[in-house]
């Protein structure tokens, strides 16, 4: 299946930030032009869910589908480019021992679980109310407006040629990571995702660590 | 023509190529797209007329129905886990909502870009710049950009493994039309003009027909397509009363 590479050898000494997001809180951080941001998947199985913003605009956000088209192909994976709504990069998967990643499933949310799974569902957490709150909490003006279809780091989404997607068990492992290089100033939003009701975190929502280096 | 009730239609009017409309279609109406000369696409966001920061959720309709496309019998869920449209009528079988649309970029670099002061009225305006004016008519903007609908555009999945994308020329027969029943009253911002993957720019007429429709009984076959639209349709419908 899809390339997947050990990135060059990076030390955790000579991360500028070091930080577990437990299993189903979020995180928002911005990373400079040039800085990279690792993200490893510490128990295997578990869906980050991200989005990304110019730091300088956030109207000009992550575009999945803009990526994808771009890309010719409907998984993220080395060498991916995460577009804009302008055409241009906002950071590029420079290392992944992973895979393969989605961007057409979306992130969780109340509503769209009652859908899903039942109207028993409607109280569990969800990756858009994290969103939602760390939107919140950054400030800025950032709010429901600015959340669009994300990227799933470590989630499994195959489509089919007959026109089927599903969600399968996940191709991560305990240890896999990714890595971002920032190809401008970029707002990136996490929801480490607290999804019961599939198997995109095998069941069982687990921390990940993310690890940022300098340029 | 659609299954519509065979009455004077509300409103029809013919897109040119390049042309954009947008305009609010209430529950209990439904309208039709026609690709008079065949090759047609039309690009389209959908939002709550109420509230339009609940709006078209691509992932959200591909995930509760376990499609990556969209085709007769499937509904076009908000962000909110509500109904706004069903497709109940298609005559081309795939409409492509993965892709994206045309840029100004894109027109420069693929179709090659003209001005009005050239091509008057057959100015190449992108689905970009179009949807930026049309959206400002309502108080809208960049912010409110979401994953479109291309009506009458085919781009499929050449291989599960490798997830490589195709785009199908020829999806769309001449005089195919879909037909999209609104369950909620429904801002609707259309652009007809080529898919961004398209090798071509084929400027093609599309005539749009809105109706009165009646809304989905307890058989409606999009209703009853799979239970996430059973469950769909009735927060949808709880929401009306």
């Amino acid at each position: 299946m899809s390339v997947s590479v050990q990135s060059e050898e990076r030390s955790e000494l000579a991360a500028r930030l070091v930080l577990d997001v437990p299993a189903g809180e979020g995180f928002a951080h911005e990373l400079a032009a040039g800085e990279t941001l690792r993200i490893v998947d510490l128990h295997g199985n578990q869906a980050v869910d991200t989005l990304f913003f110019d730091a300088h605009d956030y109207a000009n956000r992550y575009s999945a589908v803009d990526t994808l088209r771009e890309q010719g192909g409907v998984y993220l994976g080395l060498g991916s480019r995460l577009l804009a709504l302008d055409g241009t990069a906002l950071v590029t998967i420079v290392g992944d021992t992973c895979g393969r990643h989605d961007t057409l499933g979306g992130a969780c949310s109340q509503e769209s679980n009652v859908v899903r799974y039942g109207e028993h569902t409607r109280h569990m957490h969800a990756c858009r109310n994290t969103f939602l709150a760390q939107a919140r909490e950054w400030g800025r003006g950032l709010d429901k407006r600015d959340l669009t279809a994300n990227v799933n780091f470590f989630m499994n989404v195959p489509l089919t040629p007959e026109g089927g997607l599903e969600f399968v068990d996940g191709v991560s492992a305990p240890g896999k990571y990714v890595e971002l290089r920032a190809e401008r100033d970029t707002l990136v939003l996490i929801s480490n995702c607290p999804q019961l009701n599939n198997p995109c975190n095998a069941f069982d929502p687990t921390p990940v660590r993310l690890l940022f280096w300098p340029s | 023509m659609s299954a519509a009730t065979g009455a004077q239609p509300l409103y029809q009017d013919e897109l040119p190529s390049a042309g954009a409309r947008s305009w609010t279609c209430r529950r209990g109406t439904a309208l039709t797209l026609t690709d008079l000369a065949g090759g047609a696409n039309v690009s389209a966001l959908l939002y709550s007329a109420a509230n339009p920061l609940e709006r078209y959720c691509m992932p959200d309709t591909l995930k509760a129905q376990h499609v990556s496309r969209l085709t007769a019998g499937v509904a076009l869920y908000s962000d909110m886990g509500r109904v706004l449209a069903s497709i109940v009528e298609d005559g081309c079988g795939w409409h492509d909502t993965i892709s994206g649309h045309a840029t100004a970029e894109t027109v420069a670099s693929k179709w090659g870009a003209n001005t009005y002061q050239q091509a008057r009225n057959e100015w190449r305006r992108s689905a970009r710049e179009a949807f930026l004016v049309e959206l400002a008519k309502h108080g809208l903007g960049q912010r409110d950009l979401h994953p479109n609908i291309n009506f009458f555009s085919k781009v499929e999945v050449e291989d599960e493994e490798t997830g490589a994308l195709s785009y199908v020329a020829g999806n769309s027969p001449a005089g195919s039309h879909v037909t999209l029943r609104f369950e909620l009253d429904t801002l609707i911002v259309l652009w007809n003009g080529p898919h961004p993957l398209a090798e071509e720019w084929l400027a093609r007429p599309v005539r749009v027909t809105l109706e009165h429709f009646p809304t989905a009984g307890a058989d409606d076959a999009v209703r009853t397509s799979c239970e996430e639209n059973e469950r769909g349709f009735a927060v949808t419908e709880a929401a009306l009363a």
